[in-house]
């Protein structure tokens, strides 16, 4: 029984830490320019793509498609910031709440149409397998995944912290009006962070494509849970988004071992409900 | 002495470590006009907010009418006949200035005609019915402001609070809304202004409240403040100094 | 345009819309318009909480469910009456909704957007899990005797046209009475900003519920007519994300916060989607939501008013001219 709980609350955590990886991508794109990018989960199933292809056409292995993946994902970011994105900041309210939307729309039902609708796993990863602890198992890719996403996280916070763009994206997001008087370039440090949010996300699906199914709707879900785990760590929140990611990924896991499996994603989005209810700013929003 | 119209007593409002508003008092009576100046930063807008009821404040009490309304939330504070407009003017974007005046007038008027009527009167009155179909943001910032003051009559208060209504106008424009504020109070309405313009402070006051880092500094005549030397050192500076 | 002419054109729009039946060949011409009504329905009811207060939701479709479910699970269990069932099913969806809508109420932009997707996903989970109302096989309405009190026909698809057609006719009444009355005006102050509409005395909480509520009702409207049309229904057909994203194009493509605008959007999106669905089949799977998502962004570039909203621009008289009054911006 406890060990039962262990080996859930293990695998809460491993989900958590990549939730967590997708859901740093979306709140560093809402925290500097207010977007939120609907788009975000289809962009994780073209890199989840994007790294089956490369594995069955040229036998790359995910591992080595990491680096693939992100930079492919961060001009897909650039391009979809340059003609979709930058079009509507000034607009309307419901064109800068819908443009991404119809971006995830195309892109989804682009991929049923050349890829057909049918799930595809990669067969034989480099990295697979379980370690056993006891009767507590742990699957290899899966905690690479994680750890992994720590790695990145953690890199990610070292950019923003220590090199100058860097420090431009975080002024930004501080306050659009006095980093434009600083003389920081916001068009291009709009375009960046979308290039960058998205570029995560391309490493969220290179990891993922290791142990997950690969179909044209696989980002529908990842998508609406991350943009609960932005909006539960609080907008633009990366630390928030972290805490908020893993603590998803338990409550995914355990509410699915407490009640009942089927309602897994039902309770996140519940809990998701309840915790705006009382903090419409989330955890770590001010 | 009878129930003061609107009673501010001891009105503290603390944000996470800072003091904004710290145990001020003051009353004000019916068909006054009250000006409260201060420095930047002195806690104008923060006590505007507590009687208007955009914050609760962390301690003293706001009477209204004999009524204590202290934590009311803004919108029901506006239906018992406290107007307000604010510093950042405020209007409705892409609805004509007649719609955006009959918005106001619906909360005593909920007939579309008898809004109209009165949302047109009001725009007489703040010569703005030329105007009318202009959309809210067709207009200038001093149209805005006249219009936002429209919208506030139009909830037909007791008592209008001004936010910085004249901030960055012209001298024309000042005299313009200086008459038309002296026409509000001529109609029966109170009138609390929190003001940086001098010139109109001085034209339009009964009374002046100076704030200073949250406290109440003093309080008098438009005469009596200027000449008090610590109003000129913490705020008036070299140009009032008799 | 002067009042005698628009009348001229409202009633011959009207006695179109009235003989058309009798005029389009074959049941599937007929099929496209009473989807295109339906979808319609569904826009008006979306538009006044998102076009007029500003609520964009994109978890529309669980009313849609909600609606269609409540109809024919009484229908099927207990032998009520669809005409009672949309009833219960509008006032239910309408009290779902004030449920929901309640602890969101100070949700804006966004935050409302991804609050509407999270509720919806949580009913469109707990239908196919829910053993009561079939779970994922969903309900099937058996054949009764046709007529207009069974709200079913057999024969000709005419009946749903005029059906469809009239509860669109009640949608858009409803529709303009709160665009021209004070529940309209305060519903557009909301949308601009919480802290003006309540300095003009208005509980946003209220209207927003109220905006909320009317939506829910006209949606699940919308869901019991779907449901004695198509005699069959599950979760994954009824509630669903696309049907949501489809409300909110509708609307916006025809022109969010307009009368006539969800009707104008629907009438351009359902043909081409109902169409490309026909004549392309199962390979032609997704193209459709393809050209949707495509004409999202283009939409949302370009003209962010929609379609409707374009063309009263151009015939609404020349009034914010700011040429006029060359008054200077502030001072510094």
């Amino acid at each position: 029984m406890s060990e039962q709980l262990i080996q859930q609350f293990i695998n809460g955590l491993l989900i958590g830490c990549v939730y967590a990886l997708i859901a740093i991508g979306l709140t560093l794109i809402w925290g500097v320019m207010n977007i939120v990018n609907f788009a975000h989960g289809d962009f994780l199933m073209l890199s989840m793509y994007i790294s089956f292809w490369s594995y069955t056409l040229w036998g790359i292995d995910p591992v080595l498609a990491i680096p693939i993946c992100a930079v492919l994902l961060f001009a897909l970011g650039l391009l979809v910031y340059k003609f979709a994105v930058s079009k509507v900041m000034n607009g309307p309210m419901l064109a800068q709440v819908v443009v991404t939307f119809g971006v995830s729309i195309f892109i989804a039902n682009a991929a049923v149409l050349v890829w057909t609708p049918d799930f595809r796993l990669i067969d034989k990863p480099l990295l697979a397998g379980t370690w056993n602890f006891g009767s507590v198992q742990v699957s290899i890719p899966k905690l690479v995944a994680s750890a992994g996403s720590v790695l990145v996280t953690g890199a990610l916070l070292l950019f923003l912290n220590r090199t100058r763009t860097g420090k431009a994206i975080l002024a930004t997001e501080m306050n659009r009006d006095s980093a434009l008087l600083m003389g920081v370039n916001t068009d291009r440090v709009n375009a960046l962070s979308f290039g960058i949010g998205a570029g995560l996300v391309g490493v969220a699906g290179a990891f993922l494509s290791m142990y997950y199914y690969i179909y044209p709707q696989v980002g529908g879900m990842f998508g609406t849970i991350s943009f609960c785990i932005v909006a539960l760590g609080g907008f633009g929140s990366i630390s928030g988004a972290f805490i908020a990611g893993l603590l998803v990924g338990l409550v995914q896991t355990l509410g699915g071992y407490f009640f009942d499996p089927a309602y897994k994603y039902a309770i996140v989005f519940g809990l998701y409900l309840v915790i705006v209810w009382i903090r419409p700013q989330g955890l770590r929003g001010w | 002495m009878s129930v003061p119209f609107l009673d501010v007593r001891g009105v503290t409002k603390r944000f996470a470590g800072l003091v904004a508003n710290d145990d001020v008092s003051f009353s004000v009576s019916e068909g006054e006009i009250v000006s409260i100046i201060g420095p930047n930063g002195a806690g104008k807008s923060t006590l505007f907010a507590c009687i208007t009821g955009f914050h609760a404040p962390s301690a003293g009490t706001v009477t209204w009418q004999g009524r204590d309304i202290t934590g009311f939330k803004a919108d029901r504070v506006c239906r018992l006949g406290i107007a307000r407009t604010f510093q950042i003017v405020q209007v409705i974007g892409d609805m004509t200035v007649l719609e955006n005046v009959m918005t106001g007038a619906f909360l005593h008027a909920p007939a579309r005609t008898e809004a109209r009527r009165r949302a047109e009167e009001l725009l007489v009155t703040t010569g703005l019915i030329d105007k009318r179909e202009f959309l809210g943001t067709a207009l200038t910032i001093a149209d805005k402001k006249r219009l936002e003051v429209a919208m506030a009559l139009a909830t037909r208060p007791r008592l209008l609070m001004l936010d910085e209504s004249m901030a960055g106008l012209t001298p024309v424009e000042l005299k313009q809304i200086i008459s038309l504020l002296r026409e509000v109070r001529k109609r029966g309405v109170t009138l609390v202004i929190v003001e940086h313009v001098m010139e109109a402070v001085m034209q339009l006051s009964d009374r002046v409240i100076v704030l200073n880092s949250g406290k109440k500094l003093t309080e008098g005549t438009p005469r009596e403040v200027v000449a008090d030397p610590r109003v000129v050192q913490a705020y008036l500076g070299e140009r009032y100094r008799a | 345009m002067a009042k005698r002419a628009r009348f001229v054109v409202a009633a011959a729009v009207v006695t179109l819309l009235l003989v058309l039946p009798l005029l389009l060949p074959g049941p599937v011409p007929l099929h496209i318009m009473i989807m295109t009504f339906n979808f319609a329905l569904l826009g008006v009811g979306w538009n006044i909480m998102g076009g007029y207060a500003g609520m964009f939701s994109f978890g529309q479709a669980a009313f849609f469910g909600i609606g269609a479910y409540a109809s024919s699970w009484l229908l099927t269990a207990h032998g009520v009456n669809p005409w009672l069932g949309l009833l219960v099913g509008g006032v239910l969806a309408a009290v779902t909704a004030a449920a929901i809508g309640w602890p969101c109420s100070k949700l804006r932009g966004h935050y409302f957007a991804i609050a509407s997707i999270a509720f919806a996903e949580i009913v469109r989970i707990h239908f196919n899990n829910w053993k009561l109302v079939g779970a994922a096989e969903g309900l099937t309405i058996p054949m009764a005797e046709p007529g207009l009190l069974n709200f079913q026909f057999h024969g000709s698809k005419a009946p749903y046209y005029y059906i469809a057609l009239a509860f669109l006719a009640v949608g858009l009444m409803v529709s303009r009475w709160v665009a021209t009355s004070r529940a309209g005006f305060y519903f557009r102050a909301i949308k601009e900003s919480h802290e003006l509409a309540m300095v003009l005395g208005i509980s946003f909480v209220r209207y927003r519920m109220l905006a909320t509520m009317l939506a829910a009702f006209l949606s699940a409207a919308a869901g019991t007519f779907y449901a004695q049309y198509i005699l069959y229904l599950d979760p994954e057909s009824v509630i669903i994300l696309p049907i949501s994203v489809q409300v909110v194009l509708v609307s916006m493509l025809g022109g969010a916060g307009t009368i006539f605008g969800p009707v104008v959007g629907a009438a351009i999106l359902v043909p081409i989607s109902e169409i490309t669905r026909v004549e392309l089949g199962h390979r032609g799977t997704g193209v459709d939501m393809m050209v949707y998502g495509a004409l999202i962004w283009l939409i949302s570039v370009y003209q962010p008013r929609g379609v409707w909203g374009f063309l009263s621009s151009l015939g609404r008289r020349k009034a914010p001219a700011p040429t006029a009054a060359p008054a200077p911006e502030a001072r510094p």
